[in-house]
Order: C-alpha cells, then structure tokens, then sequence
C-alpha cells in the first residue's frame, strides 16, 4: 500500500475509537452523517501531487506523522488572558480541540436576536443544527469529509434579520494537544438585511506537531453585511488545513481578510459563491513564511448572477526555504452578465531560495463581463533601501521596514485597531527568525 | 572636513570619474557645475555609497575617516546628507516614522538619546515652517505621490531635522519653480555655520543667486576643470558650458 492509503486506513481507525467514545451520542441520526463521511473520505482518501489542486503543495508532513484523536478532557490554557486580543471588546467563543470552553468564553450581553454558541448540545439532543453542511461541497474533499466524521461541536453563529451587531464575535480555536488531529467547525448565519463583524482564530499551546483541519460555512443574507477576518498563528510546528465555504445572496456585502502567520504547512481554500444580483464579494488575503514552511491558498469565487462585483487581493512575503502557492479561480456562469471581477496577488521574496507558484485561473462563460488580474513576484527594492540607509538606518532594519510596508498594505484594511496591532506584531514575530532579515 | 584626492569611478566599463581633487572645509559652501553627463551626479552618489559604482582610484576622507570604507548609513550617521536628485518615493512607510528612526539611529551613534514619538513631532513641525510644507505630509508614505517640487521639499525637511555636518545637494534645483527654489534656499542657508559645509550640486546658475558659494568648481567628463569663487557661475552662465568645454580641449592639446 502506498503511504497515502496507509495514512487514509490510520484516519478510519482513529474515527472507530472515536465512535467508541461517544457511547450513547453514536445513536444519534448525526452519526449516520458522521459514518458517511468516514467513508466518502476513506473513498477518496488524502490527494496527492497528480491532483491538479495539490501539485505545488507535499502533504507529506502530514502523512508521516501519526496524529490521534482529542478524547476526554483537554488541558486548558491556565490564562485564557494572554491568547486574547489586547484591548479587543469582543463576545469571545473559546474552543479548545474543538470542544466549546463555557468558562473560557465571554458572550454576555448579546444582543436581542444573536445567538452565539456551541454545536454540542443540539447535535447531541436534535441530531442536527440547522443549515450546517448545507454550503460545504460534500463528497469532493477528503478533509471536508474527514472534518465532518469527527464532527461533535463547533462554532454556531446567527444574526437574526435586520440585528445590526455592533460589538464582533470573535471565536478562537486553541488546539491543546500535541500530536493530535482536531476538526474545528463554524458555521455562521447573517440573515438578510443583518450586519456583522466575525474574528476567527487559530492558535497553539505547545510547540510540537498537531493538524487543525478546519471547516467553515458562512451564508449572508440579502443586503446582509459580513465582514470576517481570519488569523492563523499557529505554532511553527502546525499541519493547518482549512475550507471555507461562503453563500451570498442579493445585494449582501461580504469582505473577508485571511492571515496566514503561523504552521508549518498551511493549506487554505475558500469558495465563495455569488448567488443573487448586486453582490460586493471581497477576499484579502496576506500569508508569510520562513524556513522550510509552506503556505497554499486557494480560492475560488463563483458569479453565478448578473451586475455583482468580486475584489481580491493576496499578498506574501517569502524568506529563507519558505515556498508559497496562490491559486485565485474566478468563475463567471453564463447567466452572471455584468460581472466586475478583479484580482491581484503580488509575492515578496526574500532570498533566492524561497519559491511561489502564482496561477489566476479565469473561467468565464458570460460575454459582457470585466475581469482582471495580476500577479506579481519581486525583491525588496533596492533603490529604497539604500534611500533609508543614506538616513542612518542599518541594512537590516531598512529591509525589516520594507518588508513590514509591503505586509502594511494589506494590514491596513483590518478596520479593528487592536486586531491589527497583534497582526503586525505576528508577522514580525514570523519574520523574527528569517535569515534574510539579519544583519 | 571632505578631502577627495584623485577620486576615480567607474559604472561597469565606463569610467565617469577621472581624478577629483577637492577639499571642503567646515564653514563653506562649494558649487559644483556642469553639463550633463560630466559626472556631477556619480560624485554625489559615490560621496553617499551608493552600490553599483566601482571606485578604482584615489582616496576621500570625511571628518579624517577614510569615507570609502564606511557602509552608506555609517557615512548618514557621521553627518554626512545627500539630497536626491530623484527621491525615491516608499509606499507603507510612513514619512515621520522613516525620519525618527533615521534622527534615532543618528542620536544612538553619538552617544545621545533619542526622541520619542511626541517630542520628535514636536522638532518636525518646526522644520515644516521652515520648508512651508503642511503638517499633512507627515502622515504620507514617504515620497509617495508627491510633486516634484514636494520631494524636493521633502529632502530639505529631511536635512533640516537630521542637520548634517555636510549637506550634498544633487541637483535639488532641477526642475523647481522660484517659490521651492526659494525654500530650498532657506533650508540650507539655515544650516549654514561654522562647523558646517554643503556641496551644491547644479546645472543651472539659478540656485546660487539665493545660496552665495564660496567656491564654485566646473566637473567636465569626469574631472574639475576649472575652480573659482562665485563670480565663475556667473560667467559659464554668460558663456555657457560650451567655453569650459573648449578650454578644457584646448588644455588636453
């Protein structure tokens, strides 16, 4: 057998000692769901280099390492403190491997028309929650898949119809333990003519290896607002696989801002679909990597309807061994006439080493459209550096405050002033170790 | 405090400069003219460290430190300032911090503090007086965006806050309508005294009719030709370059 049937067969073992685990919750009708995954995935089994989708990027990191399952009870963070924002007035959602932490979370005072919570208890006592699994594309992707085997709690988000919430939800995923494979699920609802701000975290305690194989679903309402941000920081030692699923319907505004500053081997694809007319469809994205750490996003935004507008913007910052690959597909259906797409991903590298595989990939089926794209790969301008230098500042520095400025220009769309104090503070810290910004 | 003794430079196979003799003495103001392509600029640039040019003979000492074995910012922190004759303009950097960490590091290399946010603010804005630029420049990316005339503005900002002990000014009057010429002026007439120098590198007469020169020097095809108090800008500028040009042929036969 080969090393990627091997593994696949270790992940079906792992789910039986899991259902172990649950005793009575296996008769529940969502284990059904849970068993149908384990064996679409087992099915599918984990991609490999022949699959278009995974060329550039090894998952033999993940392969290698024989990762179990987080049973029983977590160890906690002993200050929940020092993994917030500081100076972030958030509702807090804490999750640790997955498992909604009560005491750890802070969502008092919501809002009439909010509920913000766990997945824990309705899936035990109703066997479902509504609308989870409904945007996520099923039976294509083994970690969808494996993700929704070991499913048993999650994020819930909803925003009752026309609820403006002004204070963000913030949910931070804090894998615990180490050498163990967690699935965090959220699923977030804005229903129509609502408006919220959503911080999804991903941290970790220790510094040795475990995966987080995320999975998110998100629909926005008509003439909804939903402005998400996305922060991995990881340990350096972290297998980070996540997909994001969105649904947006007539005249919604979704703007989404993804960090990639943490993990060893990250791998993140979103799917955005334009349902209705008159959509505002916005991805940022910004991923930086030293050593030998590996940074994949793929995206894919799908006009399905006429007059909506899709922006996206990736940048990353490369150095060292550090290897990237941005994959931006925009789709635009027949029906979707009057489509403005516009997309950008421009690449810093930061020694001769690093590497990006930069593909936009247009699909465009409508014949009065505008799209557009550029991708973009290059070095610290020389010109400048010797500019600062010529006013006393060292090489080194010069090229850390052009390094920062070039992460600056996504950074500053974060409209949360604490949340992009710590973004700036994680990609120096990322940045912290990578020769190519030593003296 | 500037001792250059038969500075030789080349770019790649071309050699620009050909044998520079020229010292600066604290207190003075020396003018280097000529036409284009007579090496003006890679004397400024040379001056500064600029990668990309060889220096294939001869020696230049700053404040009696060999300048040509010193990296760029050591040559910034000692004092010495070159005003670009094309600034470059950095996006995502902002203007006031690119100037503090550049006063800060030049503070730390003599021994002396640094100024925090509010204090250095406090110094820029009277600096801005002096350059008639808005406040509203210091909240810009560096350069970004701005006119020519603002670049320029820019750079004797830049030279006002960090008062260099030799100020080179490459061709910062290129270009510049009489108002910003007239500020530039100001800015290095401001820095003038006795333990001070500039370099005013210029095309044209115009500049010294604001700054006077107590030495002005003719750089033809890479070497100083001929060298004059200010009465000699006024002459090529009744002459023209084509004089220097002939004499120079003249002296070679």
């Amino acid at each position: 057998m080969t090393q990627d049937a091997d593994r696949s067969a270790w992940y079906v073992e792992r789910f039986g000692e899991f259902t172990q685990a649950l005793n009575g919750e296996a008769a529940a009708p969502i284990h059904q769901v849970r068993t149908d995954a384990i064996e679409c995935f087992a099915e599918l089994g984990f991609p490999t280099a022949r699959d278009e989708e995974w060329r550039y990027t090894s998952l033999a990191a993940l392969l290698r390492e024989d990762l179990g399952v987080a049973l029983g009870e977590s160890p906690l963070p002993s200050d929940i403190e020092q993994w917030r924002v500081p100076g972030f007035d958030s509702h807090l959602l804490v999750f640790v491997d997955g498992i909604y932490q009560p005491a750890l979370s802070s969502t008092a005072d919501l809002a009439a028309g909010v509920y913000a919570g766990e997945m824990a208890a309705p899936l035990r006592e109703a066997g479902r929650v509504d609308g989870l699994g409904d945007i996520a594309r099923r039976g294509e992707d083994a970690f969808v898949e494996l993700n929704t085997a070991f499913l048993r709690d999650g994020a819930h988000v909803r925003i009752a119809r026309g609820v403006q919430l002004e204070q963000p939800i913030e949910v931070l995923f804090i894998a615990s333990r180490p050498r163990c494979a967690v699935h965090p699920r959220l699923l977030v609802h804005v229903e129509d003519n609502a408006s919220a701000t959503l911080v999804e975290r991903y941290v970790s305690l220790g510094n040795e290896v475990h995966l987080t194989n995320a999975l998110a679903e998100f629909r926005v309402g008509e003439n909804a607002q939903f402005d998400h941000y996305r922060v991995q920081s990881e340990s350096n030692a972290a297998l980070h696989v996540s997909a994001l699923y969105v649904r947006e319907e007539r005249s919604s505004t979704f703007r989404s801002t993804c960090f990639t500053v943490g993990g060893a081997l990250t791998r993140n694809h979103v799917h955005t679909q334009l349902q209705g007319e008159g959509i505002d469809s916005t991805l940022n994205g910004l991923y930086v990597a030293e050593g030998h750490q590996h940074v994949d996003n793929h995206t894919l935004i799908e006009h399905v309807q006429p007059h909506c507008q899709s922006h996206e913007f990736y940048k990353g910052i490369l150095a060292d061994d550090a290897t990237g690959v941005f994959r931006g597909q925009i789709l635009v259906h027949q029906a979707a006439q009057k489509t403005d797409a516009y997309q950008a991903n421009r690449n810093l590298l930061l020694s001769d080493r690093a590497e990006i595989n930069t593909k936009p990939q247009l699909e465009i089926y409508a014949d009065d459209v505008k799209c557009s794209h550029g991708a973009t790969i290059g070095q610290l301008d020389e010109d400048a550096i010797f500019y600062l230098r010529s006013r006393g500042i060292g090489r080194a520095a010069a090229r850390r405050v052009l390094t920062r400025a070039f992460a600056g220009e996504v950074i500053e769309r974060v409209r949360i002033e604490p949340l992009r104090a710590l973004i700036e503070e994680c990609v120096g810290q990322r940045l912290e170790r990578a020769a190519a910004l030593l003296e | 405090m500037l001792k250059i003794e038969n500075l030789q430079a080349s770019v790649g196979d071309t050699q620009i400069l050909r044998g520079i003799n020229l010292s600066v003495n604290a207190g003075e103001i020396h003018a280097i003219m000529g036409p284009n392509g007579s090496g003006k600029s890679t004397l400024a640039q040379v001056l500064a460290g600029r990668d990309g040019y060889e220096v294939t003979g001869g020696s230049a000492s700053f404040l009696e430190r060999d300048l040509l074995d010193m990296e760029p910012e050591e040559r910034a922190r000692e004092g010495l300032f070159l005003a670009f004759q094309y600034p470059v303009e950095i996006p995502g950097v902002n203007s006031t911090y690119f100037l503090r960490t550049g006063y800060n590091e030049i503070c730390r290399h003599r021994g002396k503090e640094g100024l925090d946010a509010m204090d250095f603010l406090r110094l820029v804005r009277e600096k801005l007086k002096l350059v008639e630029m808005d406040e509203s420049f210091l909240k810009r990316s560096v350069n970004e965006g701005f006119s020519g005339g603002e670049k320029k503005r820019h750079e004797v900002l830049q030279m006002a806050v960090l008062e260099p002990r030799l100020a080179i000014l490459d061709e910062t009057d290129s270009g510049l309508d009489i108002d910003a010429l007239r500020v530039v002026a100001n800015g290095v007439n401001a820095l003038r005294s006795p333990d001070k120098a500039s370099i005013i590198v210029t095309h044209y007469q115009r500049l010294l009719e604001y700054i006077v020169p107590d030495y002005v020097h003719v750089l033809y095809k890479g070497c100083i030709v001929r060298s004059g108090g200010k009465e000699l800008a006024l002459e090529l500028e009744e002459k023209g370059y084509d004089w220097v040009k002939g004499e120079a042929v003249g002296a070679a036969v």
